[in-house]
């Protein structure tokens, strides 16, 4: 059970309000990855079969940065939409769905896997 | 045998306006000018094309001609060429090139209607001031007759060879056994399997009646003249004037003459006919009546030829104009009906010369009121044709139930039913006893899909009692026999009988037509009551190269990574 705990501790949850631009909606990041994407060319991914849903790019003062999601996390669901195994252009759909103003992510970030790793072994 | 000939008519394309040349000259000259503007070059060209015109619209007429007197009752009536099978005369001419395909189309081109092009041409070419078209005909039967004269001439030839030293010098010859015999029983199955050769190649009645330009057959011709003339002179230097004794030789050069002719023969044949299979064009076909297309790959062929698998195939999907017409005014008769209106008002009727400016006045008035609707009408046309549509299924759904329950009322006699005689029926009967709780349905669909005029009862019945006699179960007759000639609404022009007698087609072009495809060429085919719309492309030239490709060289990697900014 404390195992289970340290893993849960690695995500965080965060909550991203878009921003009306014109007719869309932005939320201010870009990502990467995806099931059909090449895995070995991930900067972000410490393991380099991880074909996972990277975050790749945050623009300043945007509502991704707002919220507190920072470059390479790794994004495990959206609104309770599982991330880790999906298409490049299925991310990009359920981040950019027209009838939601907010999207809760759940991200893992390698600082946080970092520390918690340490943590443990000290 | 001239005779004979003149009977069959008209050597339709043949040399335009000759005088009656020596002989040497027409067969290098009449068949030449007659067929191909390279051979023949004393005749003035300009004069030539302008008569070729004539002789094109004169085409054209005695297409026409000839398509009425080809389809009608078939008569060929004395076709020499058959004379295949009639003991002596033309008709053992192994080789008659220009004649024989002449033979075979002249033929069907009967009197009658020949006579109505002979007159066309005769004024065509009074009023071009044309040579007249006594001339015309005679050097038409004069090609025909030269080309038959020098197919029996070459025919003879190796016969006269062998007979002649045995008439003139019988003392002198050296005796010769069985090299003799022998060689002259190669020449008689020679000369016999040359015989049945042209007669196949050349008497056949050609699918496509029409006149063409037989650049081919001039040439195989002069082949053949110059061939035998060769052989004469030589024969005449070296052996009659010497008096040669080596009866053997003589006897082999006979033989080398059959095999030459053979050779000219398997010449026609690839000419001819292979040469035609290659496909080199594509013609489509469009039919005017309703747009369908159709594609055909046809190789070097004169404009007769294709209309010949053209026309065969394409008459199935045959639809008529009017029937075509008669949808079409119903689906815009909403603008119709608007239109109509300004000229049927009666307050205008009886006004004289107001009248037509009131009509004027108020279909311009019509006329916008109809661009406004113009705007709808395409809602208008969908609905319209949906409707359609789902009235003709419900017909057929109809149609089909009623024809399964018609059906399940008769059934085969057994041998060992016990059965009134009163009671027993033949197909005929028994199809008129199930028409009748079919009929409704079948009349009600007939008239949705707009098919009466095309079945008459009669052919229904007759159907039915096809149907009926071949067991065939009422599916089958929903889709392949009852079907596919009522349901599908499709093939309404099939080979009947009786509609298809006159198989009388008329081609119009821009081009002459006597020349060959080409490519972009466009041509009409023309029908009373529809026309094919033919044009023609080149089929590419496809220049492949080979490349190897290991099959250990095939390894992939996955795409890179890509990013999408949301």
């Amino acid at each position: 059970s404390y195992l289970i705990f340290f893993f849960s501790s690695f995500q965080q949850r965060i909550e991203i309000h878009k921003l009306r631009q014109g007719d869309n909606l932005i939320l201010g990041f870009s990502i990467g990855g995806g099931i059909d994407q090449d895995p070995t060319q991930n900067p972000f991914s410490e393991d380099k079969t991880d074909k996972g849903i990277y975050v790749t790019r945050v623009t300043e003062g945007g509502p991704a940065e707002v919220a507190g999601l920072q470059i390479g996390d790794k994004i495990m669901q959206v609104n309770g939409w599982d991330m880790t195994m999906v298409t490049h252009d299925q991310a990009r759909k359920r981040l950019t769905k027209r009838n939601e103003e907010v999207v809760r992510l759940l991200v893992t970030r390698q600082s946080l896997q970092k520390a918690v790793q340490q943590s443990m072994m000290s | 045998k001239i005779e004979s000939l003149k009977v069959t008519v008209d050597f339709l394309k043949v040399p335009l306006g000759l005088k009656k040349p020596p002989l040497k000259e027409a067969l290098a000259a009449v068949p030449g000018s007659g067929r191909a503007k390279p051979l023949g070059a004393e005749r003035p060209k300009p004069r030539r094309s302008d008569t070729m015109d004539n002789e094109f619209d004169g085409g054209g007429g005695v297409g026409v001609g000839f398509w009425r007197g080809s389809g009608a009752a078939g008569r060929r009536p004395e076709v020499p060429g058959k004379g295949g099978r009639r003991s002596r005369p033309p008709s053992n001419l192994p080789f008659r090139p220009g004649q024989d395909d002449n033979w075979g189309e002249t033929t069907t081109v009967v009197t009658g209607t020949s006579e109505h092009s002979i007159s066309h041409d005769d004024i065509t070419r009074i009023t071009k001031d044309m040579e007249d078209s006594a001339h015309l005909d005679c050097s038409r039967h004069l090609g025909v007759s030269l080309a038959g004269a020098l197919a029996l001439l070459a025919f003879l030839t190796p016969l006269a060879f062998m007979l002649l030293p045995q008439l003139l010098w019988r003392e002198e010859l050296e005796p010769c056994g069985t090299p003799c015999e022998g060689l002259f029983i190669s020449v008689a199955f020679k000369l016999l399997i040359l015989l049945l050769g042209s007669w196949a190649l050349f008497f056949r009645r050609p699918k496509a009646f029409f006149p063409r330009v037989f650049v081919f057959r001039a040439l195989l011709m002069v082949l053949v003249f110059l061939l035998v003339v060769s052989y004469w002179l030589f024969y005449g230097v070296r052996i009659l004037d010497s008096r040669d004794r080596n009866y053997q030789g003589l006897v082999q050069y006979a033989v080398s003459l059959v095999d030459a002719l053979l050779f000219v023969h398997y010449l026609a044949v690839v000419l001819l006919e292979l040469r035609q299979l290659q496909p080199q064009f594509t013609l489509k076909a469009v039919r005017s009546a309703d747009g369908a297309s159709r594609f055909y790959n046809v190789g070097h062929l004169r404009y007769g030829g294709p209309r010949g698998c053209c026309r065969a195939g394409f008459v199935r999907l045959g639809r008529l104009e009017s029937w075509v017409e008669r949808n079409l005014v119903k689906f815009s008769q909403g603008k119709w009906k608007v239109l109509l209106l300004g000229r049927n008002n009666p307050l205008q009727q009886g006004q004289g010369e107001n009248s037509t400016n009131n009509s004027t006045g108020q279909s311009r008035a019509v006329i916008a009121a109809a661009a406004r609707r113009r705007d709808n009408s395409h809602n208008e046309y969908y609905y319209e044709e949906a409707e359609h549509e789902r009235r003709v299924r419900k017909r057929r759904a109809r149609l089909v139930v009623a024809v399964e329950e018609a059906f399940t009322h008769i059934k085969r006699l057994q041998e060992d039913d016990q059965k009134n005689p009163r009671e027993i029926m033949d197909p005929r009967e028994a199809a008129q006893a199930i028409f009748a709780s079919m009929a409704r349905a079948m009349q009600k669909y007939l008239r949705t899909t707009k098919q009466q005029p095309y079945h008459t009862m009669e052919s229904i019945l007759q159907h039915l009692e096809f149907c009926i006699t071949h067991d065939m179960t009422p599916k089958v007759r929903g889709r392949g026999g009852d079907g596919s000639r009522y349901l599908t609404a499709g093939p309404t022009i099939q080979y009947h009988k009786d509609r298809w007698l006159a198989k009388q087609w008329t081609l119009v072009s821009e081009e002459p037509v006597t020349n060959g495809l080409k490519d972009g060429v466009v041509f009409v085919l023309k029908r009373q009551d529809f026309s094919l719309v033919v044009s023609t492309k080149k089929i590419p030239f496809f220049k492949l190269s080979e490349e190897f490709v290991d099959p250990k060289s095939h390894k992939f990697v996955m795409r890179l990574q890509s990013e999408t900014s949301v």
